[in-house]
């Protein structure tokens, strides 16, 4: 990494830290600016967020492991996340994930090569009355089926 | 400092010490429970475990460790609160209300032996080929609750990768339970910071920083998880087969230095209540084992005191008689390998400050392949020379790239104490029956001053032993009652002491050349620390960088481990406080019985000056085999 852009990290992450707080209690929500803003927590940046907080960089990665809403590996602009528990997974998941996978040509837990999508599973969203539901970054797909999850996918890209 | 304390570790996962009262209606009074219909008083908030231990009633544990602040995350200290829907840890529980308490019902007893059998499903290997067997509490665990079968099942498939990376520390996580025990001590009793749980659900894992080898992470290779480690997850890498390979060689010529701390715990291996000191013992067993001498660490001790003294009377000599502005003070020991790397990583722009004379183990291994070597015409690459320490970061340190002025690696093996009983075991050595013999010559001679090395505030006080002659030309034991220099003894974090030079006596012969005269300490006031554990050392480190009372001393002795070097990670596993304050106790009264009590009195040391270092301390054969350089190694993991 060039220093000039370690400069940049390390003077964003200061400012988070500005925002919300020098205390342990602020490595959450400095966590989730970051990861809302970057798509991910570089190992940089979580080295100045536990340098900035006195705590050790392996505390911040071990929160950043935890939850499946941080990652400390880059990712898509676009995460789509397919909802995998039982009511999604009786009314047809199986066949919208194959359809997905195909579309963007990549697996579950994988990110395209272009770096505009991830796609990954994720527990019950609270959408088992319309399922299967997914979710690409904040926004809840529901009903889907093949053919309209292809759609959904084609207007984002 | 304080308000920064509460900030690192949740006030909840505090060290919980529940100190005895005199009076206990002072702390909120006492409360009456009853433990299987027995009536116990005891003080308000003592927890459960803490109240069975006191009454005698055995409660089983594993996250506990008597050093650590308590985890409750293991469940196998469960017992029955009359009222509760659910069993309670007893290690988690304060007692604030007089309730009642089952510790042995079939709920509890079936509760616990479930706990076991489900971390022995996860558990992969088999005991009688790990490196803990007889000496693993899970082991002893499933014996004490008649585990007999895997009621749900066993893990037949290594799940992880054995990291190799270190020098010293091999992490096996197919043995861990996720008890966070080395987290705990990692990160609370050294914050050091290597090690947390990565991962969730059936995915935890015990890792480092982005899941790195130890190697590339920083790690002081302490050891003091292996010393806390319920199971074999934890071990030092062991290089007793190269050893024995060396011994078996007849064209080699091996030779072992055994530091101070060892003796005084390796009876532990054998059986032996902690506190028998070894020594003599120990000589017959290496001897027999098939080493061809054994040297003591305690006279390079002693000339480290003689090296690391001189080198602070020139610092103080130069900063306060030629005004040099350059010379960092206070100086910092350099004995403690842990403690070397720690001040590496987290305060490198204090490296200067550490004394450049080496460790006693590396000024042996420089010694041997040089001076030794010459007097008993050896060729010095046949010459293996191993080091039975306390330690595991030991091994790290003769693996140090510079480590080699001899010409050679100065130290080829680090040996700890737990590998050496082993080997000890597998020569069918029972160690308590050996008769005694002395150490081999030309190194024969040790003092006590060296020799207390082993405990924290034993560098110190030899050292002081030694500059205060020096100076005053009085007897160190008309200043000190017995020669013991009490304030840098015993087990407080952080120990501070203050000695007044009022009169001063004639440069000793042997530094004559480095100093005139003493009237420039007239005088003055000799102020010294002493820091044990990382934790420790690094409330010194913050206080000298704000410039508070620490950045005013003139040494300062720091030792990586808690308790010094006989709590060090190469040490008997288990550990607890008073484990260590009998190790010392062996250490001291050790010492106490020696004639030879000062380092510059030593024989050895004055021959050895006469005979190869001519030019005296700090002079420069004595630069290029005993002296060294540090570092900068700064806190970025890349």
């Amino acid at each position: 990494m060039l220093i000039s852009e370690k400069q940049a990290l390390t003077e964003r992450v200061g400012m988070l830290v500005q925002k919300y707080g020098n205390s342990r209690s602020a490595l959450i929500p400095i966590l989730q600016d970051i990861q809302y803003n970057f798509k991910y927590v570089s190992d940089f940046e979580q080295q100045e967020v536990a340098r900035l907080l006195d705590i050790h960089p392996v505390e911040v990665y071990s929160v950043v492991s935890f939850y499946s809403f941080l990652s400390p590996n880059i990712r898509g602009k676009y995460i789509v996340r397919l909802c995998q528990t039982i009511s999604c997974e009786l009314s047809g998941k199986e066949k919208v994930a194959k359809a997905i996978e195909r579309e963007l040509g990549i697996k579950f837990g994988e990110t395209t090569k272009d770096k505009k999508f991830t796609l990954e599973y994720t527990n019950c969203m609270g959408m088992c009355d319309q399922s299967p539901a997914m979710m690409i970054n904040e926004k809840v797909y529901a009903n889907l089926t093949p053919e309209k999850a292809v759609q959904i996918l084609k207007e984002v890209k | 400092m304080e308000d920064k304390n509460k900030n690192r570790v949740p006030l909840g996962q505090k060290p919980h010490i529940v100190e005895k009262p005199k009076d206990p209606s002072g702390i909120g009074g006492t409360i009456t429970v009853e433990i299987n219909e027995k009536k116990v008083t005891v003080p308000m908030g003592t927890t459960i475990l803490e109240a069975c231990r006191e009454n005698q009633i055995h409660i089983p544990t594993l996250c506990y460790h008597d050093d650590l602040c308590f985890a409750g995350v293991c469940r196998l200290c469960v017992v029955e609160v009359e009222g509760m829907a659910t069993l309670a840890a007893a290690c988690a529980f304060p007692i604030t209300a007089p309730i009642k308490i089952k510790t042995s019902s079939p709920k509890v007893r079936r509760a616990r032996k479930h706990v076991i059998d489900l971390l022995l499903s996860e558990h992969y290997g088999e005991c009688y080929s790990c490196i803990r067997n007889n000496n693993c509490e899970l082991q002893s665990l499933a014996k004490e609750y008649g585990v007999t079968d895997y009621t749900f099942g066993h893990i037949e498939k290594k799940r992880y990768e054995i990291d190799d990376s270190s020098f010293s520390i091999i992490r096996d996580l197919d043995k861990c339970v996720l008890c966070k025990r080395c987290v705990r001590t990692c990160i609370d009793l050294q914050e050091v910071g290597v090690l947390e749980a990565i991962g969730r659900g059936h995915e935890t894992h015990i890792g480092t920083f982005l899941d790195k080898p130890l190697a590339d992470v920083i790690c002081i290779n302490c050891g003091q998880c292996i010393n806390r480690c319920p199971t074999g997850a934890l071990h030092e890498k062991e290089i007793s087969n190269e050893i024995w390979e060396a011994i078996d060689d007849p064209t080699k010529h091996v030779v072992i230095q055994t530091a101070p701390s060892p003796r005084a715990a390796i009876g532990e291996e054998f059986g032996l209540e902690p506190g028998h000191s070894m020594t003599f013992k120990m000589n017959t067993a290496l001897k027999r084992i098939g080493f061809d001498a054994v040297f003591d660490t305690n006279f390079t001790a002693d000339l480290t005191i003689i090296e690391e003294g001189t080198e602070l009377l020139m610092r103080l000599y130069k900063a306060l008689v030629n005004k040099d502005e350059s010379v960092k003070l206070p100086q910092f020991t350099s004995c403690s390998p842990g403690w070397v790397k720690y001040l590496e990583h987290f305060y490198p722009e204090y490296v200067e400050h550490l004394s450049s004379a080496k460790s006693p183990q590396q000024m042996f291994g420089a010694l041997l392949k040089t001076y030794y070597a010459k007097k008993l015409k050896l060729d010095p690459s046949k010459i293996v020379s191993c080091a039975v320490m306390p330690c595991s970061a030991k091994k790290f340190e003769c693996n140090r790239p510079e480590m080699n002025d001899s010409g050679y690696q100065d130290v080829d093996y680090g040996l700890t104490t737990r590998e050496l009983a082993k080997m000890i075991k597998e020569a069918g050595i029972h160690l308590p029956e050996m008769p005694d013999s002395h150490f081999d010559n030309p190194f024969g001679d040790a003092s006590g001053a060296g020799l207390i090395f082993g405990a924290t505030g034993g560098v110190m006080e030899a050292a002081i032993r030694s500059v205060i002659e020096f100076i005053t030309g009085d007897k160190a034991e008309e200043i000190f009652e017995g020669m013991n220099v009490m304030p840098v003894r015993g087990f407080d974090g952080i120990k501070y002491a203050e000695i007044k030079i009022d009169h001063v006596g004639p440069v000793p012969d042997l530094i004559k050349h480095l100093v005139p005269n003493w009237d420039w300490v007239k005088g003055a006031t000799l102020k010294v620390a002493v820091a044990h554990g990382t934790a420790n050392a690094k409330k010194v480190m913050d206080d000298i960088r704000a410039g508070g009372k620490f950045s005013q001393c003139h040494f300062i002795e720091f030792m990586a481990c808690p308790g010094g070097c006989l709590g060090g990670g190469g040490q008997p596993i288990p550990t607890n406080e008073e484990i260590r304050k009998k190790r010392a106790q062996a250490i001291y009264a050790e010492d106490a019985g020696l004639e030879l009590r000062k380092s510059h009195e030593n024989p050895s040391i004055i021959q050895t000056y006469k005979e190869f270092l001519t030019d005296g301390p700090c002079g420069h054969i004595a630069h290029k085999l005993l002296h060294t350089h540090y570092t900068v190694r700064g806190k970025y993991i890349a």
